[in-house]
């Protein structure tokens, strides 16, 4: 009986605290592909929405969603002044494969390493790929796990309408 | 008792941090934030005595586990809650029950980042050192104790814990303490180097544990320290990485008690421009296992990470034979070679076409047994230059293509060697024939409308000698063929249903179809699936771990949510 006190006693002051209205990134530390480390809590787009997506090199889906995206990137970042921030969570058994897969597909993201998944694990990620849209103050907005063809057309609808200042749609 | 009292002590520690700090944050009304995730993987068992199935005397069992973490300025905490009711085939028996297994309590700032609790790290590559998670193997190893990262100045990286590690439901007998410092010279020197072409980073780390030697025989070292260091060289598309580990004598179950040291150099080199990359990766291990209990063995208690130089696969006959670095010890590299053909070219057509080229081997050393007379210890010798016996290949061309704006395709074919005596029996004379095996892999996937989209993929598996038959069911057999159709008519809901068909197997009655039936929906951070089939016995892996399923039938039933 004793072992559910403190969860259920945390739980309860949880829910009396929680704000509600949308959440800062959490600041973990993060591997830039020239090996310096950053923290996440300096992820800024000068007040334009980010979006934020976990992948990794054996992640097929993943990879197929970044390379949808990369096709009209250019077009988003145009038209709304979005930026993509992509997360690899590849460890030391593949993560050397970050810097070639991204040069080599010619994708134009922000990239980083969280090559121990600390990071996964302070966004609440289960599986990758998963996809976060921030807005201008820093908030997470919005999220989606998994990746089928086409769901970049729908996030997109989602960035328009966080720049335009509408409601999002799941 | 004393540890008992130990345990409820922390316990309310914990509860009057956490109270105080949400009283504060209560006060102060603005908040703080609250998230967490959730994932539960239950399943319906039927027993099925042709693939090997057994009766499961529960007929229900899952596996669940909850995060929630609560953030608010520079301090954050959390919980994580896990139960086994009983655990599901496949996992380690001993995750029985339920309970609180992962709190943590942290305050962060530039200059000072401090845990208490349970905490994950890695220290450069892993060799030394990674508490790590991974909750599809159940893989957990997280250390409960204290840890200190600090930032003195611009550049500098220094990090020191001590810890027990996580043992099922409580701790390992064994203590973890250890250091790292890393030094990014251009960011230190950054008035000289700051803009400079060429990027250094160096680092070290010291890792010792503790554990007591209650050998009636043997003299065992109580202390048993690991020590390395890494380089790290970039310039504009060139990259270079080393780590280099050391480890006294460390005798353990995993080494059958030799006196011997340990060592490992990890090595990757790769040049990238866009439409072009080349990556070239080698290892050498030998005697590497490093553990905080000398008598364990599989996934407990590791303490570091030696990577496999093989690449991960994700088609199903292609991961049926996977790699899992010999700890024991081991010699073996990959080269990849990715060329992207331009829009407009002959290869390239109208969308453009990727190609990948990759090679990778693993052999073992040749090791030379040497006994100290006077001690009765046991040692071996090994020669950097002796290359022993091939445990494992796979040559691989992988070529993507998007045909037009509806239709792309992925074909694979590959030629992989496994030797299953090391691999899976861990002993040379197991008695088993290598598998040497050529796998083709189509992958067509169509999108008829916007977000709806038809995938099929079709796999082949040909043994170049069908494999030796035993009664184990873990031994793949003969030529496989395998196919998947997928529908997601919306984005949301999706339907699979895959057929893994053993048409080669040499006895006619185990020429068995392991089919399997998957429907789904995602909604934002939440999926639920739900599965029924068989499933055949293999080693699955996931980031670089693996761990033998067992077959089964039945029906499975898995939701992830995250808030």
């Amino acid at each position: 009986m004793k072992k559910f006190i403190l969860p259920f006693l945390l739980l309860t002051l949880f829910s009396f605290t929680y704000s509600g209205d949308g959440d800062k990134i959490p600041a973990v530390t993060v591997k830039k592909l020239d090996g310096s480390k950053v923290s996440s809590s300096t992820f800024n787009n000068n007040g334009k929405p980010i979006i934020i997506s976990f992948w990794a090199t054996w992640c097929k889906p993943c990879k197929k969603e970044l390379d949808a995206i990369q096709e009209s990137y250019s077009e988003w970042v145009k038209e709304t002044g979005v930026k993509l921030i992509a997360i690899s969570i590849d460890d030391a058994r593949s993560a050397g494969k970050v810097v070639t897969d991204v040069k080599s597909k010619g994708w134009e993201f922000e990239v980083y390493i969280d090559e121990n998944s600390d990071f996964k694990r302070a966004m609440n990620v289960n599986n990758v790929p998963h996809t976060f849209l921030v807005d201008g103050a820093g908030k997470i907005v919005w999220s989606h796990n998994s990746y089928t063809d086409g769901d970049e057309e729908k996030l997109y609808e989602n960035v328009k309408k966080l720049a335009a200042g509408e409601p999002l749609s799941h | 008792m004393l540890k008992m009292h130990n345990k409820s002590s922390l316990k309310a520690t914990f509860l009057i941090i956490g109270v105080f700090v949400l009283r504060f944050a209560n006060a102060q009304n603005n908040g703080g934030s609250v998230h967490g995730n959730f994932q539960v993987d239950a399943q319906y068992y039927q027993a099925d005595s042709l693939i090997g199935a057994p009766k499961v005397p529960e007929k229900f069992l899952s596996n669940a586990f909850g995060n929630i973490n609560f953030i608010k300025g520079d301090f954050s905490a959390g919980v994580r809650y896990e139960a086994y009711n009983n655990v599901r085939q496949g996992f380690d028996p001993r995750y029985k029950g339920q309970g609180i297994v992962n709190r943590f309590a942290r305050y962060q700032t530039d200059l000072l980042d401090v845990t208490v609790g349970n905490f994950y790290e890695q220290f450069g590559s892993g060799l030394m050192l990674r508490a790590y998670y991974e909750p599809g193997l159940l893989y957990d190893n997280s250390l409960d104790g204290i840890r200190v990262i600090s930032n003195p100045v611009k550049g500098i990286t220094l990090k020191g814990l001590v810890g027990k590690q996580r043992y099922f439901f409580g701790v390992g007998p064994g203590i973890v303490r250890g250091g790292d410092a890393e030094v990014n010279l251009n960011e230190l020197f950054d008035s000289v180097l700051g803009s400079k072409k060429t990027r250094v980073i160096l680092g070290g780390s010291f890792v010792s544990k503790y554990q007591i030697d209650t050998d009636p025989s043997l003299v065992l070292p109580e202390n048993v320290a690991t020590y390395g260091g890494r380089i790290n060289v970039i310039r504009e598309g060139f990259n270079f990485g080393t780590e280099y580990a050391y480890k006294i004598n460390d005798p353990s179950i995993d080494n059958n008690f030799s006196y011997k040291y340990g060592e490992v150099l990890f090595a990757t080199v790769s040049y990238a421009t866009k439409g072009f990359s080349f990556l070239l990766q080698g290892k050498r291990v030998d005697n590497m296992s490093f553990r905080s209990d000398r008598n364990e063995s599989l996934q407990s208690l590791l303490i570091n990470y030696i990577p496999a130089t093989t690449r991960p696969h994700t088609y199903s006959l292609l991961a049926l034979n996977p790699y899992a670095t010999q700890l024991k010890g081991e010699i073996g590299g990959m080269g990849e070679i990715q060329y992207k053909f331009k829009k407009g070219t002959f290869f390239g057509g109208e969308y453009g076409t990727e190609i990948t080229l990759n090679g990778s081997v693993a052999n073992g050393l040749k090791p030379v047994g040497v006994n100290d007379s006077l001690t009765s210890q046991t040692f071996y010798k090994t020669d950097w230059t002796d290359i022993g016996t091939e445990y494992y290949h796979d040559f691989f061309i992988e070529v993507s293509k998007k045909f037009t704006k509806k239709i792309k395709g992925t074909f694979l074919f590959a030629n992989q060697f496994y030797n299953r005596n090391i691999i899976q029996f861990n002993a040379e004379n197991a008695g088993y024939k290598a598998l040497k095996s050529t796998i083709g892999v189509i992958d067509i996937s169509y999108k008829y409308r916007a977000s709806s989209t038809i995938r099929l993929e079709l796999q082949g598996l040909f043994a170049e000698t069908p494999d030796m038959i035993t009664n184990s069911n873990l031994v793949a057999k003969g030529n496989w063929a395998a196919a998947l159709i997928e529908w997601s008519p919306t984005g949301n809901w999706f339907i699979a249903a895959y057929d893994q068909y053993n048409y080669g197997n040499p006895t006619i009655k185990s020429q068995i179809h392991y089919y399997l039936g998957t429907f789904g929906y995602n909604q934002g951070p939440h999926r639920i699936a739900v599965s029924y089939g068989k499933q055949s016995a293999g080693i699955f892996c996931v980031g670089g771990v693996c761990r033998t399923v067992p077959a089964s039938n039945g029906l499975t039933l898995s939701i992830t949510s995250s808030f």
